[in-house]
């Protein structure tokens, strides 16, 4: 695998006043790879996270996007560049039915600012379709009346929906029960099988091993492993998430290589 | 819909872009009311039941409740009412209040009668006085929505400041006159305008028209896109209800005196449909009205949808204000004047009332527009009811009350049966 990542960070450093959240961070994820992002709490995840979403703008290091150094300022950025976040808590609103929320804010319209509901109810369908998402028997039902696995579906097809490149989904099972969780795991492999850039963050190294190809391990705000999934165990994981020291030095990134922590 | 799991499958068994198939027909038809009602949503039908339960009951207890005329002074009385209820409606569809509303109201009736004034120097036209009635009262409601929506004080603070403020400056200006007597016809127009009965029945016709289109516009694009198949019985029942309905109102109008001369539709009657009209159509068909429910169901999601929420709530306000300004100049113009006291009473709650009895959520994201016109009605007609029955005003009030309270408890109830449903 020697293609360029979709997305790389070099060096990312962010701090908040006198916490140093993230210390010269480097992470990558590929094109069709799901890559686990995987750490104790206050590992620096969710920071991470954010500056990549546009939330937060790191103090320093690079963000690479299709191989070129690009800065994102804001979501909007983000959306632009086809980096979309789904929240652990969701960001639907549940008074709003299925196309409705697939099209918050994106709705198709014309110069009247009309809305054009035949349309994006088709389109809703047909993205549904897609990820074969088809317990929801009718997208015009309100949200408030989902599932928690069939919510986390139409998160995740409304972050899909627009030409994206690069999903992330944050803690994407915290909240469901076993069987939900199993098909929102389906749905993930799905999203990698179908080529795009899938970054899950998770506490559960179950539904990490069950889905991702790659994992990166953060502790302390700084990586402190890469592994393939396939060449590695969960005690190895477990090992780098509590005891992890950091596998580079500074400015030299080629240290960085797939492996285990010694 | 009590589905255990996400189950996701083989695209071959994938959900169809026809969607869901609703049966055809009558019994359709029946048994969707019935699920309707089973999982909670009552619609219009509490208020439908309620209002046939109100008019037979006046109509057997007062004798001049049941007459043309009297369903003309009705639509009179209930359309400043209807007009600051839309405002509530949007308000309230976005979680906030606006209590400013009543005063601000006053201080657009106040406007026009100073505008119109004879021989205070700067008396126009009764048109552009009311033009910069609305333009004014917009102004005010986009001070409270940015003090709201940039600054984030609580509108509750925001409007009571406004309701406080804008009945200071109606006392001060009235103080010396006591009121200002509107002599412009234009404006007095708005509740005395009586249209001939040719062209009330021509205006019975456009709205049938109008909706008769709009309808079949949507039947047909769905069909296009080939998403869901309406019931063409609901379709059909509805296109007759509206026409029934606007026609059967001209009918009565038409058929109304005062004093031996023929009134005919009202004019205040199709100014309230009219707003109905184009706010349900802002609020149901365009991006601003889905971005109005989006922040009043979640303003945190709206926001990361890339929604501007301060705007929208600026916008609502605006709204709210220029709304309640339209309803204080037809409620001026129904007694050709504006006193001391205008703004006070019952105005301010009765139009929150309204809208909370057609069905609008406190907590925001919930509700119609005509919530407003069904609430402003029901609380029309019953004080009008109490009144021709000889009742006292303290009856009037407390049968207002237990009507509100019935309405919101219904609904809860509803709501609950709906939670337990599994919806």
């Amino acid at each position: 695998m020697n293609e360029t990542p979709l997305l790389q960070l070099r060096g990312i450093t962010k701090s908040f006043g006198s916490v140093q959240a993230l210390t010269e961070v480097d992470f990558e994820v590929r094109s069709g790879e799901v890559m686990a992002l995987v750490g104790d709490n206050g590992a620096g995840k969710s920071t991470l996270i954010k500056c990549v979403a546009g939330t937060h703008a790191a103090d320093s290091g690079q963000i690479l996007f299709e191989g070129s150094e690009v800065h994102i300022h804001g979501p909007k950025d983000a959306a632009n560049l086809g980096i979309e976040v789904v929240y652990q808590d969701l960001a639907l609103c549940d008074n709003l039915d299925v196309v409705q929320n697939m099209y918050l804010g994106r709705e198709t319209h014309d110069r009247l600012q009309r809305l054009k509901e035949p349309i994006m109810e088709q389109r809703t369908a047909e993205t549904l379709k897609s990820l074969a998402v088809t317990t929801i028997s009718s997208v015009r039902q309100p949200v408030a009346t989902l599932s928690g696995g069939q919510r986390q579906s139409v998160a995740v097809a409304k972050a899909v929906q627009w030409n994206s490149k690069l999903v992330i989904l944050d803690e994407p099972t915290a909240a469901l029960g076993v069987a939900q969780t199993e098909q929102v795991l389906e749905l993930v492999r799905r999203l990698g099988h179908q080529g795009l850039a899938v970054v899950i963050i998770s506490h559960n190294l179950h539904d990490v091993f069950e889905t991702a190809t790659r994992i990166t391990v953060l502790r302390l705000g700084r990586n402190v492993g890469l592994f393939e999934r396939d060449k590695t165990t969960q005690q190895e994981v477990v090992h780098a998430i509590t005891a992890g020291a950091p596998t580079k030095v500074s400015g030299i990134p080629e240290t960085a290589a797939a492996g285990a922590t010694p | 819909m009590s589905t255990a799991g996400v189950e996701v499958v083989g695209p071959s068994q994938g959900q169809g872009a026809s969607g869901e198939e609703e049966p055809h027909g009558l019994a359709g038809l029946y048994r969707r009311g019935l699920d309707n009602v089973k999982s909670g949503n009552l619609g219009v039908l509490p208020i439908a039941l309620g209002m046939v339960f109100i008019v037979v009951f006046f109509g057997f207890k007062a004798t001049n409740f049941f007459t043309a005329t009297n369903f003309v002074n009705i639509v009179i009385q209930m359309a400043g009412t209807a007009m600051l209820a839309y405002g509530v409606v949007f308000v309230l569809l976005l979680g906030e209040i606006d209590l400013s509303i009543s005063y601000v109201a006053g201080i657009g009736a106040l406007t026009v009668a100073e505008l119109q004034l004879p021989g205070s120097g700067h008396q126009i036209n009764g048109l552009i006085a009311m033009v910069c009635a609305v333009a004014i009262c917009a102004v005010i409601g986009f001070a409270q929505g940015s003090i709201v929506a940039r600054v984030g004080v609580p509108s509750f603070v925001v409007t009571l400041a406004g309701f406080m403020i804008w009945q200071g400056v109606i006392l001060q200006r009235l103080e010396q006159p006591g009121s200002i007597i509107i002599q412009d016809r234009w404006i007095n127009y708005t509740a005395s305008y009586f249209f001939s009965h040719v062209a009330g029945w021509s205006i019975a016709a456009v709205i049938t028209g109008v909706y008769g289109v709009t309808v079949a516009g949507g039947v047909l694009a769905n069909r296009r896109a080939g998403v869901r198949v309406e019931n063409i019985g609901l379709v059909l029942a509805k296109m007759l209800g509206v026409t029934a309905a606007s026609f059967g109102t001209v009918a009565i109008c038409n058929h109304a005196y005062v004093q031996g001369t023929p009134l005919g539709l009202p004019l205040a009657g199709v100014i309230v449909v009219f707003f109905l009209v184009v706010l349900t159509f802002l609020a149901k068909r365009t991006t601003f009205g889905r971005h109005v429910y989006a922040v009043g169901g979640n303003a945190e999601a709206a926001r990361r949808a890339g929604i501007s929420v301060p705007r929208i709530r600026i916008l609502v306000f605006m709204i709210s204000s220029s709304m309640a300004a339209i309803g204080g100049i037809i409620l001026a113009a129904n007694v050709n004047s504006v006193d001391l006291n205008f703004g006070g009473g019952t105005l301010l709650l009765n139009s929150i009332a309204a809208a909370v009895i057609g069905g609008v959520s406190l907590f925001g994201g919930r509700g119609e527009v005509r919530a407003g016109f069904l609430g402003a009605l029901v609380i029309a007609t019953v004080s009008n009811g109490l009144n021709t029955a000889g009742y006292a005003t303290g009856i009037i009030y407390e049968v207002t009350g237990v009507i509100l309270l019935l309405a919101v408890t219904l609904d809860t109830i509803a709501r609950r049966l709906q939670v337990r449903s599994g919806r």
